[in-house]
C-alpha cells in the first residue's frame, strides 16, 4: 500500500481526535452541535476513504449514514429541539477547560501508549486507526462526564460512538459494520425523538448533581 | 414435543426469536389491555415450550448466527421460564397501575410490545454464535427495558432511564471496542469476515491468537458488559432503574438481564482461557466480585426504599457469581452456574411479592411498611420465605450454591474465603434487620386484600426450595459437564 494512502487515513483519524478535543471546550450549546456535524463529516470522510483503500463497497453505507444522519439530520433536529424547547444555550462544565483539557490530553496518550503497544504486528493502518479511535471513544467520554447538561451529552455520546465506526471502518473485512452502525443510529434517534416528545424540558435544562441528588429516593 | 414449535418449520431456536418478535408486533395492535395481557402471557408460554422442546429435538447444526450448546441452553431455559411468570405476574400488576392512573391503556400497548422486544433481544444475545450478533442483542434489550424504566415518566423514572442509558450505553460502547479487538486478532489466524466473528471458530483458533490483543480486548469487554452486570463501581444505574421501574421490569432485570450479560463474560472467559499466553481472567473478575459483595452489602443498611434494597442486593449476588467464575475451577464453576440459576429464581421471586406490598400499601419506603405478616399472611410469609432464601440460609438452593462457593474457596484461597464470608455475613445481617421491620411488628398502612395471583411468587419460591433440598442427578450432571467446560 503507497504511503500517501495510509497518510490520508492517518490525517482524517487524527482529524477526528483533533475535532474531539475542539468539542471539551465549547461553552455555546450551538457552537458544540456544529463542531459535532463536522465531526460527523470528516468520519465520513475518513470511512469513505477506508472503502476506498480497502475495496468494500459495504462501508459506502455506513459512510452515508453518517452523512445523511449525523453531519444532516441530528445536528438540525438539536437545533430545533433547542429552539422550541427553550433550553439554556450557556454550557455548565463539571471541570474548568484547563483541566478537562489535560484529562483529554492524558486520555489521548493513554490510547497511544496502550494500542501501539499491543498491536506490533497488526498491519500499520489499523494499528494507528485503533489508537486514534480509542482516543475519539475515551474523549467522548469525558465530554459526557464533564458536561451536565443533557444534549451535550447526547452529543458526547454520539461523538464517541463516531470513534467506534472508525475503529469498525478500520478493522479490515469485519462483518456486521453497516448493521452496527444502523443500530447506532436507531438508538440515537430513539434518545432524540424521545427528548422531543417527552418534552423534559426541566430534565434538559438543570441537570446538575444536587438537583439529581434531591431525586433519588434516598434523601429525601 | 417439537410439534410444538409449529410456528416455524425450521426448529426451536429459530421458533424462540420468531415467537416474541411476531408477539410484539401483534401486541402493538391489541388497544384492549386485558386481551394484550393474556395474549403477552400466550406468547411467552409459547416461547418457553419451545425452550423446552431444544432438549428434545436435535440441535441444529451451528451456523453463522445462531449457536446452540450445552452452556446456554439452560439459560434459554430459564429465561423464557422466567418471561413466562412475568408475564403472570405482569398481568396482575398493570390492571392495578391502571386502577390508579399510574399507567394509560396507550402506556400498556407500547409496554407488551416491549415487554416481547426485551424477551427477543435476551434470547437473541443467549443463542447467538456470532460475537457481532450478541453485541447487537444485548444492546436491543439494554435499549427496550431503558424506555420501560422510564414508563411512568415521573422525574425520578426519567432520572432513573437517562442514568441507566447514559451508563449502559458507556458499557456497551467499551464491549464493542472489545468485539472489534477480539475480531482484529482472529484475522490474522482465521482469515478476514465473518469467520473471525463465529464462536466455535473462535475459539478453536484462540490459541493462536495475539495474546497483548485479547488481553485488552477482554479487559474492555469485562468493564463493557460488566457495567450492564452492575458490577462495583460500575452499577450507579442499577439501584435507580429498578427502583423507579414498573416492578415487572424490575423482576426481569434481577433475574434475566443481569445474567444474559454475566453469559456475555463468560463467553469471552472461555475464549481467553483457550489462549495459554493470555492473561488469566480469574483474578480481574475474583477481584471486581469480592469488591461488589462486600460494596453492597454494607449499602444495603443505608437503604430506605424497599426495591433499591433489593437492588443492591442483586449486586451483591452478581458479586459472588463473577468471584465464583472468576475462582475457576470444576467445583466454584459449577457453584456459579448453579448460584445464577438459583438467584435469577429467588430474586425475581422477591420482586414479585415487592410489587404486590407496594401496591397494596401504596408506598415503597420500608419504614412505612410493618407488620406484613400479619395484614397479609400470605404474602408477608412470603416476602419472608424469600428473603430466608437470597440471605443464604438452609435449606434453599441459594445456600448450597453459596456453600459451594465457600468451600471451593476456603480450599485453595483461605483469606478470600474469610472475606467472602465477611460480606456475606454483613449482607445477612442487612436483610434481616430489614425484613423484620417490614414482616413483623406493629401492622401499618392498609389491609386491604391483594387482587393478585400469589402463583408465580409461590411457584418461584417452590423450585428453590426444591432445589436446595434435591437436585436431580441428571441436572448436576449436566452443571459439572458446563463448569469442567469453562476452565
Amino acid at each position: 500500500m503507497p504511503n500517501f494512502v495510509i497518510d490520508i487515513a492517518h490525517m482524517l483519524a487524527g482529524g477526528l481526535v483533533l475535532l474531539s478535543f475542539m468539542m471539551l471546550y465549547q461553552d455555546r450549546l450551538y457552537a458544540l452541535i456544529n463542531v459535532f456535524a463536522l465531526h460527523a463529516l470528516v468520519l465520513t470522510l475518513s470511512v469513505a476513504w477506508q472503502a476506498y483503500i480497502q475495496n468494500a463497497p459495504h462501508l459506502y453505507v455506513t459512510a452515508a449514514i453518517a452523512l445523511v444522519f449525523k453531519t444532516i439530520v441530528i445536528p438540525v433536529a438539536l437545533h430545533k429541539i433547542i429552539r422550541r424547547l427553550g433550553i439554556h444555550r450557556d454550557l455548565e462544565t463539571a471541570l474548568g477547560i484547563g483541566p478537562t483539557m489535560l484529562a483529554g490530553m492524558a486520555l489521548v496518550a493513554l490510547s497511544m501508549v496502550l494500542m501501539l503497544r499491543v498491536t506490533p504486528e497488526a498491519d500499520p493502518l489499523a494499528r494507528e486507526d485503533l489508537a486514534f479511535s480509542l482516543s475519539v471513544v475515551l474523549l467522548g467520554l469525558l465530554t459526557m462526564v464533564t458536561r451536565r447538561n443533557a444534549v451535550s451529552q447526547v452529543i458526547g455520546f454520539m461523538s464517541l460512538e463516531n470513534g467506534l465506526v472508525l475503529a469498525a471502518a478500520g478493522a479490515k473485512g469485519m462483518p456486521l459494520v453497516v448493521e452496527i452502525s444502523v443500530a447506532f443510529s436507531i438508538l440515537i434517534a430513539f434518545i432524540v425523538i424521545g427528548v422531543f416528545l417527552f418534552r423534559i424540558r426541566e430534565r434538559f435544562d438543570t441537570v446538575d448533581v444536587s438537583a439529581l441528588d434531591q431525586f433519588r429516593g434516598e434523601r429525601r | 414435543m417439537s410439534g410444538l414449535s409449529f410456528l416455524s418449520a425450521v426448529s426451536p431456536v429459530v421458533a424462540v426469536l420468531v415467537v416474541p418478535i411476531v408477539g410484539a408486533a401483534v401486541l402493538a395492535l391489541v388497544p384492549d389491555y386485558r386481551i394484550s395481557a393474556r395474549l403477552n402471557v400466550v406468547v411467552s408460554l409459547l416461547c418457553f415450550a419451545n425452550a423446552v422442546a431444544l432438549f428434545v429435538v436435535e440441535r441444529p447444526a451451528t451456523g453463522h448466527l445462531l449457536l446452540v450448546d450445552d452452556l446456554n441452553i439452560v439459560f434459554i431455559v430459564l429465561n423464557t421460564f422466567v418471561g413466562l411468570t412475568t408475564s403472570l405476574f405482569s398481568a396482575g400488576y398493570i390492571a392495578h397501575e391502571l386502577e390508579v392512573g399510574r399507567l394509560t391503556p396507550t402506556n400498556l400497548r407500547f409496554y407488551h410490545a416491549m415487554y416481547q422486544v426485551m424477551m427477543f433481544g435476551m434470547n437473541l444475545a443467549f443463542v447467538s454464535g456470532n460475537i457481532g450478533l450478541m453485541w447487537v442483542a444485548i444492546e436491543i434489550a439494554t435499549l427496550t427495558t431503558v424506555v420501560m424504566v422510564g414508563i411512568y415518566r415521573t422525574h425520578e423514572a426519567l432520572e432513573a432511564a437517562w442514568k441507566y442509558f447514559l451508563l449502559g450505553s458507556v458499557g456497551i460502547a467499551f464491549a464493542l471496542f472489545g468485539t472489534i479487538l477480539v475480531y482484529m486478532a482472529a484475522r490474522p489466524v482465521v482469515g478476514e469476515g465473518g469467520d473471525a466473528m463465529v464462536w466455535v471458530t473462535l475459539v478453536a483458533h484462540a490459541g493462536a491468537f495475539d495474546p497483548a490483543l485479547i488481553n485488552v480486548a477482554f479487559v474492555f469487554l469485562l468493564l463493557g458488559y460488566g457495567t450492564k452486570v452492575g458490577l462495583a463501581p460500575l452499577h450507579a444505574w442499577l439501584p435507580d432503574a429498578h427502583a423507579e421501574g414498573p416492578t415487572p421490569i424490575s423482576a426481569v432485570l434481577s433475574g434475566l438481564l443481569l445474567n444474559v450479560a454475566l453469559y456475555a463474560v463468560l463467553r469471552f472467559k472461555i475464549l481467553l482461557a483457550a489462549n495459554p499466553d493470555a492473561i488469566a481472567p480469574g483474578p480481574l473478575m475474583a477481584t471486581m466480585g469480592l469488591v461488589s459483595l462486600i460494596f453492597a452489602a454494607f449499602m444495603l443498611y443505608r437503604r430506605r426504599d424497599i426495591k433499591r434494597m433489593f437492588a443492591y442486593s442483586s449486586i451483591e449476588h452478581m458479586g459472588i457469581i463473577v468471584f465464583a467464575f472468576g475462582m475457576g475451577g470444576p467445583l466454584a464453576n459449577f457453584a456459579g452456574l448453579l448460584h445464577m440459576v438459583m438467584h435469577s429464581l429467588t430474586k425475581s421471586g422477591i420482586f414479585y411479592a415487592v410489587g404486590h406490598i407496594a401496591q397494596v400499601k401504596g408506598t415503597q419506603k420500608i419504614a412505612d411498611i410493618r407488620g406484613l405478616t400479619e395484614t397479609h399472611p400470605a404474602l408477608g410469609w412470603g416476602l419472608v420465605a424469600g428473603v430466608v432464601a437470597i440471605a443464604g440460609l438452609p435449606p434453599m438452593g441459594v445456600f448450597m450454591s453459596e456453600f459451594l462457593v465457600v468451600t471451593s474457596t476456603f480450599a485453595r484461597q483461605p483469606l478470600l474465603a474469610l472475606l467472602l464470608v465477611f460480606g456475606l455475613l454483613v449482607a445477612f445481617g442487612a436483610l434481616l434487620l430489614r425484613t423484620t421491620h417490614l414482616a413483623f411488628g406493629e401492622p401499618q398502612g392498609s389491609r386491604a386484600p391483594v387482587q393478585a395471583s400469589y402463583l408465580p411468587m409461590y411457584l418461584h419460591f417452590a423450585l428453590v426450595f426444591g432445589a436446595g433440598v434435591y437436585l436431580p442427578a441428571p441436572l448436576v450432571a449436566w452443571f459439572q459437564n458446563v463448569a469442567g467446560q469453562l476452565g
